[in-house]
């Protein structure tokens, strides 16, 4: 159980690294993409958007 | 090759590049400082891992439907390309420490001499597990963009061969020079590496979301160097905000 925990971690650490706000962001602005998409409206533009707004906040959080 | 496998084994050629000289930094400061076949056993043992790693995910990964594929895989590498795209933009802006890899063998060889003297004969534990460790860790990121990369374009023998050039051409680059390979602009690849995988996992990911976008494939041409600009606007951004002088507060 302890060795899952430590691999879990560890692979967590990996992917999402710090900054786990902006991981939580990514998944979101996935959700409201496939959202947007499955009712027939055209949501290429979400993630660009989104990729900007996160990128800027999480530098924005960095650099104070 | 298509446009998009040309960008698959650049960004892998360039991100396994630049593991590669970290790797190979450890690895001569303990083949150097201790022994140089220990250090090459943990080398062996850490490439043979790194090897049943993608041959046991590669076939696992590409047998998924390509939507919950592109989905799954896009977001993670989307998420893990923010990550480094994030710290590369703290270096360039100066928020962050350049990797200088003459430093880190300086580190290393001082670990590796302060860890007392190796064995005369026999494997030095040291050493094999330094070199296993660096170049299992260093390789992990590199397994990680083959097998997204990979796996998204049905390409993962593509990924793997363009990871294998860049670890030949960093190797003869160790061997001739018989040094870390400080003069090669890590930092600068790292930037690029970080563009690529955050373009490649925005694309992937909201097409695997159901999202379709306008141009196919071609809409990557946008992408890329839309990303670029917004990395480069940004540490722009840093490096004005870090230089204003604070502002005193009021009372």
């Amino acid at each position: 159980m302890n060795f899952l925990v430590r691999a879990a971690r560890a692979v967590w650490d990996f992917v999402v690294g710090d900054d786990w706000v902006t991981a939580l962001g990514a998944a979101a602005a996935l959700a409201v993409t496939a959202l947007i998409a499955g009712a027939g409206v055209s949501a290429w533009w979400i993630m660009p958007v989104a990729v900007s707004a996160l990128l800027a906040l999480s530098l924005r959080r960095a650099a104070h | 090759m298509s446009g998009t496998e040309v960008g698959l084994a650049l960004s892998v050629l360039l991100a396994c590049a630049v593991e590669a000289v970290e790797a190979l930094t450890i690895v001569l400061a303990v083949g150097t400082t201790r022994s140089w076949s220990s250090a090459l056993y943990g080398v062996g043992a850490a490439v043979a891992a790194l090897a049943v790693v993608v041959a046991a995910l590669g076939p696992a990964l590409t047998s998924l439907p390509l939507n919950a594929l592109r989905v799954g895989v896009g977001g993670l590498l989307l998420v893990f390309g923010l990550q480094w795209l994030r710290k590369a933009i703290l270096r360039a802006a100066g928020l962050k420490e350049l990797h200088d890899e003459t430093a880190a063998f300086a580190e290393e060889t001082e670990a590796a001499r302060a860890a007392g003297a190796a064995p005369g004969s026999g494997l030095d534990g040291y050493s094999f597990a330094i070199s296993f460790k660096g170049v299992f860790l260093e390789g992990l990121e590199v397994a990680f963009i083959v097998l997204t990369f990979g796996a998204n374009q049905h390409r993962v023998p593509l990924a793997a061969a363009a990871a294998a050039v860049a670890v030949a051409l960093v190797v003869l680059a160790g061997v001739a020079a018989r040094a870390p390979l400080a003069r090669v602009p890590e930092n600068t690849m790292k930037f690029s590496v970080g563009v690529m995988l955050t373009s490649f996992g925005t694309f992937w990911g909201a097409e695997g979301a159901g999202a379709s976008w306008p141009g196919g494939d071609a809409a990557l041409l946008a992408i890329i160097p839309g990303v670029l600009l917004l990395a480069c606007a940004m540490v722009l951004w840093l490096r004005r905000v870090s230089a204003a002088p604070a502002v005193p507060e009021a009372g």
